[in-house]
């Protein structure tokens, strides 16, 4: 946040400038939060008062519309697997990725160019495109419709962000600190492990929300990935939930609702290392 | 392998240390590299570039995904797809999307981030309200515009009483559909670019504006002479996420329309999965995203060759 506005020249004593930057402001608002409101009113409508009164408060709250949801098995399976194939993939990703970068940050050895090239490949096309020939590995693998068989092409797809994010953080670590390790005797993997990781910690964090995020959200690899739905993440779930209930809208709003209150929670929780990741890799680009 | 002198190699060994000699240290950063790559590098070629590869080489095949892939048709597939007209619609769908960014979207991020770059009361709400969309998941932002969207009980539905209108279900017409999808495109990742636009006018030094300024420049004529020409790198990078974002678009359009009615708003993705997946035409399916992954290669290669050097 600046103390100094990009232009001073806007200050009048009658600032009417202020005043419509805010009608603005105030515009866009409702438009955003207009469908979610009414999304999280609609969950306590009865599906008849949900068709006449769409944006007023509901004219009898129906608590028992999240209740059954929380108190029901689906719920909690969707949120459970997401969670676990979330953070495992996280992990996965984070591991592979730290060692990935610290050789290319700091390691020196010959063909490491061509090395990091070939990593940065991915960066260059999203998953969609290889989704056939990713089911036909998988199946012929016999992990299909297992957590594995997503979360490991999860990962491989997020390696290549990480990795570029993390060396270049790798690499402002000062110098004089390897060159100071490696002459008293410490080898690189115990500078990795006492020195580089502790000194890192804000951008494994920054990497693996963006990567938790990713992976949480994520919906065309498990759906083509996993087949019942006892492992299905919740994404998948709540298609599903959607499937069955075409037209209950009420009960789809509530749906979503639940879905997207722990989104919102740990999206505030951790707004500046989302924001910090999303613009750190913005201006490498 | 040495082309920059590090402090360790100039610094003169000391008597008494362990000091290693160069080639033991580089003994070691070949053991370091062959015990700290293998992880990722298996892992990517495993699930990145093989299947990549494959699907070239599957999409010469008709190939219905059981056993191996047998019956060669060459360039069968592609001459197919190039000849569908589904193959235009999702071409066509994509390149929307990408105009509609440009064009409506990075003006209303950029005009936002101008607003929200100064200091004012709120501000900081804002930005936070503003790119909440983005955090949803697709399929959620999806789902609640389809509710949204839906002629019975929606909003439509609402403002189509209000004005005595029969029924209006816009994403059942073939003429409409897309274009409300874009509307949620815009929605959903307006605050985004919004964020990038604030971080590339932060970046901006606040001299320039004094100086301006002093030269009695008039706001328009600061906006137009100084902030838009520093704004054109921030610009750049927010049309590549763009058109990325374009080429994998899947997740919204599925719980919206599936890519139809009549296949109007297919995307390449959808096209894929509707084509060859979900008929399990693997030949053809891979076809797609063979051309898909050329079309992302000739892009990426272009713009970061072309249009970030000259943003130098």
């Amino acid at each position: 946040m600046q103390s100094e506005p990009l232009d001073p020249g806007l200050r009048k004593p009658w600032n009417f400038v202020l005043l419509y930057k805010y009608l603005v402001l105030g515009f866009v608002t409702l438009l955003i939060i207009a469908p979610l409101i009414t999304t999280a009113l609609g969950g306590f409508k009865s599906a008849a008062d949900l068709r006449t009164n769409p944006f007023g408060l509901p004219t009898v709250w129906h608590w028992n519309q999240y209740t059954d949801i929380l108190l029901g098995i689906d719920y909690w399976r969707y949120m459970g697997n997401s969670m676990l194939i979330s953070a495992i993939s996280v992990f996965v990703t984070l591991l592979c990725s730290t060692l990935a970068a610290f050789t290319f940050a700091h390691v020196k050895f010959f063909g490491k160019e061509f090395i990091v090239g070939y990593l940065m490949v991915g960066l260059l096309f999203p998953v969609a495109t290889a989704i056939l020939p990713l089911f036909v590995k998988v199946r012929d693998m016999g992990l299909l419709n297992t957590y594995w068989g997503v979360i490991l092409p999860t990962s491989a797809f997020s390696l290549g962000m990480s990795i570029l994010l993390m060396r270049n953080m790798f690499e402002k670590l000062p110098r004089e600190l390897l060159s100071a390790a490696l002459v008293d005797g410490c080898g690189y993997i115990r500078f990795f492990w006492h020195i580089t990781l502790p000194l890192s910690r804000p951008i494994l964090a920054t990497v693996g929300i963006i990567a938790f995020v990713a992976s949480w959200n994520q919906y065309v690899l498990p759906l083509i990935l996993l087949n019942s739905e006892e492992r299905y993440p919740w994404p998948l779930g709540i298609m599903e939930y959607q499937g069955e209930f075409t037209t209950d809208w009420h009960l789809i709003l509530a749906f979503v609702t639940l879905t997207v209150i722990p989104a919102i929670v740990v999206f505030l929780a951790t707004q500046k290392y989302i924001v910090a990741g999303l613009t750190a890799g913005a201006v490498k680009g | 392998m040495t082309d920059t002198p590090t402090p360790n190699s100039i610094s003169p060994p000391r008597q008494g240390f362990s000091l290693r000699p160069a080639n033991a240290l580089n003994r070691e950063g070949w053991v370091t590299a062959a015990l700290f790559l293998p992880p990722a590098l298996l892992l990517f070629t495993l699930f990145v570039v093989l299947p990549m590869g494959e699907a070239a080489y599957f999409s010469l095949f008709k190939w219905n995904g059981f056993g191996t892939p047998e019956d060669y048709r060459g360039l069968y597939n592609y001459e197919r797809l190039i000849s569908r007209d589904i193959f235009k619609t999702a071409l066509w769908n994509n390149m929307l999307v990408i105009l509609v960014s440009v064009f409506i979207q990075l003006p209303i991020a950029c005009g936002l981030a101008i607003i929200l770059a100064d200091k004012i009361p709120g501000g900081n709400i804002f930005r936070l309200l503003f790119f909440l969309p983005y955090v949803l998941a697709e399929i959620v932002a999806g789902l609640i515009w389809r509710f949204v969207y839906d002629g019975d009980t929606g909003f439509i539905a609402k403002f189509t009483e209000w004005f005595d209108l029969p029924a209006f279900y816009i994403l059942a017409e073939q003429d409409y559909a897309m274009y409300a999808i874009l509307a949620v495109i815009v929605w959903k990742y307006f605050g985004f670019h919004m964020m990038l636009f604030i971080a590339g006018l932060q970046a901006i030094d606040r001299d320039l504006y004094r100086a301006a300024r002093v030269d009695g420049a008039s706001a328009w004529q600061v906006l137009r002479f100084v902030t838009l020409p520093l704004l054109k790198s921030t610009m750049k990078l927010s049309i590549f996420f763009a058109v990325l974002g374009s080429l994998q678009l899947f997740d919204i359009i599925m719980p919206m329309t599936l890519g139809g009615p009549s296949d109007s708003t297919q995307t390449m993705v959808t096209y894929l999965y509707n084509h060859g997946f979900i008929r399990a035409k693997l030949g053809f399916g891979s076809a797609i995203g063979t051309v898909l992954f050329i079309i992302c290669v000739v892009f990426a290669v272009v713009y970061q060759k072309g249009f970030f050097r000259d943003a130098e």
